[in-house]
């Protein structure tokens, strides 16, 4: 092994400190995208919210619509219903 | 007030069911009265690492269908009083383990005075693993200092904090990390996370370091849990486990390149 490879080879990041910095932001988008996915719940309540709607007034598929925002301290449901104008 | 914890980590293979076996066996060496898990449906392997393979009559599956009574299933340990073992079926699948069921089972070991139940996970995030966690009180999640080990611990640390009962009733699991297969010479060299780097990246408190050892296999090759080898270096890590869990203040052990013996101390020492 020649001088200039030895200084190289020392210039090169261990595995370990790889293996850290790869996992810390693997690690941080994934908590990340877990903090923004919807609950799995969510297409089958607004299929039923719909159902319920539509045994009194007359909606569309795309007047109803159903949201899941995260907060820090508590999750909140936003459900926008649009009626048809009365005639 | 007896205490749940379950053993769990997601990955397979890094040391779930030793850990199970030795953790066990040291809190019933220290005289309080243990059960032991497998929740392994199909794969059952507990009862191997613990020595009792040939004493399996009933299982967890027979209790939950009423098939056999807990104490009928229940095998009590020959080397350590006050551990009993509940294998899981060999036959079954996982979907044989309901909410109701296992929530029965553990309340009669409750009612019948075990102070701890152990209960040991399989690899994964179905139905069998998720029955393990869901009535914990505190958890040990066991990790390899590897990168895949650590992923999966993050995530299983995520379906604690999520889906277990005492998440959905607004409390908290305790948790524990525990690092097996720990090499210090491989994290001095730089090719190994250290131990202190996972507890970073997973921010779980440390519970005990285990150094990978010839000593696992052995104990595991006689069915001897590897807690009663008082001469195994992995043996005392766990030892030390259990003493910390049970809240004395321990230092970590064996974390450190041990100095390699010189031609004299090799030829005297």
């Amino acid at each position: 092994m020649g001088l200039f490879s030895f200084f190289k080879q020392e210039k090169k990041k261990d595995t370990a400190t790889l293996a850290k910095e790869r996992l810390q932001i693997l690690i941080a988008h994934e908590h990340a995208d877990n903090r923004k996915r919807a609950p799995d719940y969510l297409p089958k309540l607004r299929d039923e919210i719909l159902g319920v709607i539509r045994k009194y007034v007359h909606v569309n598929e795309n007047d109803v619509n159903v949201k899941v925002e995260k907060g820090t301290d508590y999750d909140v449901l936003e459900l926008n219903i649009t009626l048809p104008e009365a005639k | 007030m007896s205490k749940v914890i379950v053993v769990t980590s997601g990955k397979g293979g890094v040391g779930k069911t030793t850990t199970s076996a030795a953790f066990a066996s040291g809190l019933a060496a220290k005289g309080y009265k243990t059960a032991v898990i497998d929740f392994d449906v199909g794969l059952r392997n507990l009862d191997l690492i613990m020595g009792v393979e040939r004493r399996v009559v009933y299982d967890f599956v027979n209790v939950i269908n009423g098939e056999s009574t807990l104490k009928q299933a229940l095998i009590r340990d020959k080397r350590v009083d006050n551990l009993y073992i509940l294998p899981a079926s060999q036959t079954r699948d996982k979907d044989a383990l309901t909410t109701e069921g296992v929530e029965s089972v553990i309340n009669e070991l409750k009612e019948d005075g075990f102070d701890y139940i152990v209960c040991d996970s399989p690899a994964g995030i179905e139905k069998g693993a998720f029955m393990a966690l869901y009535f914990a009180d505190e958890a040990i999640v066991v990790t390899n200092p590897e990168v895949s080990s650590v992923r999966d611990s993050d995530r299983i640390l995520g379906i604690l904090q999520s889906r277990s009962r005492a998440a959905e009733q607004g409390g908290t699991v305790k948790e524990h990390l525990l690092i097996t297969r720990y090499s210090p010479d491989r994290v001095e060299g730089g090719d190994m996370l250290g131990m202190d780097d996972i507890v970073e990246i997973l921010s779980v408190p440390l519970i005990g370091v285990i150094p990978e050892s010839e000593s696992v296999l052995q104990a595991s090759n006689s069915g001897n849990s590897v807690v009663l080898d008082e001469q195994s270096h992995a043996g005392q890590a766990y030892t030390d486990v259990v003493a910390r869990f049970l809240g004395e203040d321990v230092p970590l052990r064996f974390i450190d390149v041990q100095p390699k013996k010189g031609f004299f101390k090799k030829l005297f020492g």
